[in-house]
């Protein structure tokens, strides 16, 4: 079996049997209706809620793992960034310059990430760890530790508003989404990336500078995270220093590993990792159907990813292909 | 050879400055900071951070990470709790069957991660999810507990006179760290361990069990998390599925504060005790003050973690040179 080929193919699959799950266990989960110019539906709410966090850090997350790292900051970025834009509309600042603080400090938080672990040398789990745990503080710290709730329209209708029927964040993260992917295949990016997570000793005799490129992409993944805050405190029209992004790493390690972007670095699939995305919001969304408490929701989520990791172990893979007969399903 | 003994010596010796230089520095702004009262409360407040930073230090050692401990924990004083709340267990009972589901969590990890290859951060962070998870489905608020001989067991200890007491925790803590030390450097299992983090290719090559090392390393671990999560529930007479969140960057913090390189192979016991002790003393040093907001300590063991990983940076590469 050639693992690249079926990269998109296998999170559509287990999102369809999901999907045939749901349609057999809760009536009126593909009800769409049409209200007030806009589409109402769950499937509307995966795609929303799926756009706001998980599709747009799993588009930062992607990359930083193809370079054969990993982020776990993102969670608290979010959190500083919302902050940051909530302070900042309260106290005056026009929309545009609210947002744009919030994700500048979080780009930067980002390139510091990078910094640490190009120049520095840290390892990306303990670069990102650190920062997950100083981001978190530094969210309460511009809060007061407090809930910053705001009333600004236009920061509310970032995530909340709609454009031809459908919510904003979908086309936001899309059109995201559709340029950085057609950005990186179109220009020589997309490869150093690759080269970078394959082998960064050769990438770097070859002449590509992978210091530059693990520092670009840690900074893109805190620009995503940050973007995903805004987007989070805009849809509750407040910022929650403690709440927001909390767990959320696991959301996109998870988007990025099931859409068949192996942990080690190398070879990356954007749209499987939007496909990814999808998928763990249905579950998410199933588990919420089926009465499993939000607590709680981790647990099968980190079953099925410990799952997919297995499915992609070369061991395991050597152990089923040994055989004669192919494994039962 | 004895001068890279000495520099190989050095981020021990700047903990142990780091250390005197916080307790001195604290004595002077606040009253009453130095005295024996404080030191036992801040043995008494950190000692589950001291029993999960041992295992984590063995962690390390072998070259691995594990994140879930802060979860297991958790688990832990949920599980104690209920069953000994709900279901009426004695408490013996209750402690050494949450001790042993510890154990298992680490070593199942630890089986997932040599056997499969992935990775310890990715297998661990995935359990740290679960066992979170599964505290919540224990109990999705806190629990007290209630039982004679618990609080009988947390208000025990060595008298030191004055009326101070050693208690429990800290005893645990101290024992455990002892046992640790022998272990890590007078037994052949602890020359596994640093064998395996400072090469898994040459340990295999020399025939040492790495398979067996590792998952038991893992073991150990969990084991240590879940004596954290007893500790835990014997200073505090409750459980709680939230306690504990940020506890692996604490106890990862302590370790490499105390001169453990992250990479695996170097490292001591005795730093990692140091390493608890300077981060109970910034938390000791916050609730002096009280005016301080709590999300410094956060900051604050962040940017330790992160300057005391620059100075191994330093010295790795003087010693190089």
């Amino acid at each position: 079996m050639n693992p690249s080929r079926s990269t998109v193919l296998w999170p559509l699959l287990a999102l369809a049997a999901l999907l045939a799950f749901n349609a057999a266990a809760s009536p009126g989960f593909f009800q769409l209706e049409w209200k007030d110019g806009r589409l109402f539906g769950t499937l509307v709410d995966i795609f929303n809620q799926g756009a706001r966090v998980p599709m747009l850090l799993a588009l930062g997350m992607t990359l930083v793992i193809a370079t054969g790292g990993v982020d776990l900051s993102v969670g608290s970025l979010m959190a500083v960034s919302g902050a940051v834009a909530a302070t900042q509309v309260n106290a005056g600042a026009p929309v545009a310059q609210a947002v744009a603080a919030g994700l500048l400090l979080a780009t930067a938080l980002g390139l510091v990430n990078g910094l640490l672990i190009a120049r520095v040398g840290l390892q990306p789990i303990i670069a990102t760890l650190v920062m997950m745990v100083a981001g978190r503080g530094l969210a309460m710290l511009l809060t007061d530790s407090q809930m910053v709730p705001f009333q600004n329209r236009s920061l509310t209708w970032l995530a909340n508003g709609s454009l031809a029927g459908l919510p904003v964040p979908v086309f936001i993260v899309l059109l995201l989404a559709g340029i950085t992917g057609w950005a990186l295949r179109h220009s020589a990016a997309g490869l150093f990336i690759e080269a970078t997570g394959d082998n960064e000793q050769a990438s770097r005799l070859a002449g590509i500078r992978t210091g530059g490129v693990r520092i670009a992409v840690y900074a893109f993944s805190g620009f995503c995270a940050g973007l995903s805050g805004v987007l989070e405190a805009s849809n509750i029209s407040a910022a929650d220093p403690a709440r927001i992004g909390d767990t959320r790493e696991l959301d996109a390690i998870f988007a990025v590993v099931a859409g068949g972007t192996a942990l080690t670095g190398g070879r990356f699939s954007l749209a499987g990792s939007v496909a990814g995305a999808l998928l763990l919001q249905t579950l998410t969304l199933t588990l919420y159907n089926q009465n499993v408490p939000p607590a709680v929701a981790p647990v099968p989520k980190a079953l099925v990813i410990l799952a997919v990791c297995l499915l992609h172990s070369p061991r395991l893979r050597a152990r089923f292909s040994r055989r004669p007969q192919p494994a039962a399903a | 050879m004895n001068r890279t003994l000495a520099s190989r010596l050095l981020p021990l010796l700047a903990t142990a400055l780091v250390l005197v230089g916080l307790f001195a520095a604290a004595g002077a702004t606040y009253d009453h900071f130095l005295s024996l009262r404080v030191v036992l409360n801040l043995f008494k407040d950190r000692a589950f951070l001291g029993v999960v930073a041992v295992g984590m230090t063995f962690v390390i050692l072998s070259g691995g990470i594990d994140l879930s401990v802060g979860a297991v924990m958790a688990f832990t004083t949920v599980f104690i709790a209920s069953m000994m709340g709900t279901h009426g267990w004695p408490a013996p009972a209750a402690i050494a069957v949450a001790v042993a589901i510890g154990t298992t969590f680490g070593l199942f990890q630890g089986w997932i991660i040599h056997h499969f290859r992935i990775p310890a951060f990715l297998v661990t962070l995935a359990g740290m999810f679960l066992a979170r998870g599964m505290a919540f489905v224990v109990s999705p608020g806190s629990i007290e507990i209630r039982d004679a001989f618990y609080d009988d067991l947390g208000e025990r200890g060595v008298p030191l006179g004055d009326g101070l007491l050693l208690t429990v925790g800290p005893l645990i803590f101290l024992l455990l760290l002892a046992t640790g030390m022998v272990v890590a450097h007078g037994t052949r299992f602890g020359r596994n361990v640093y064998a395996l983090g400072g090469s898994e290719t040459s340990a295999a090559l020399m025939g040492l069990p790495v398979a067996g090392t590792r998952i038991a390393v893992y073991a150990l671990c969990g084991g240590c998390a879940a004596l954290g999560g007893v500790i835990s529930t014997l200073a505090l007479s409750s459980g709680d599925p939230t306690r504990g969140t940020g506890l692996e960057l604490d106890a990862i913090a302590a370790t490499v504060i105390g001169g453990t390189a992250l990479t695996g192979g170097r490292g001591w016991l005795f730093g990692t005790f140091l390493g608890v002790l300077i981060l109970g003393t910034i938390k000791m040093i916050l609730d002096f003050d009280g005016s301080l907001d709590p999300a410094w300590l956060r900051l604050a063991s962040g940017g330790l973690l992160l300057a005391f990983i620059l100075l191994q940076k330093l010295v790795a590469r003087q010693s190089v040179s």
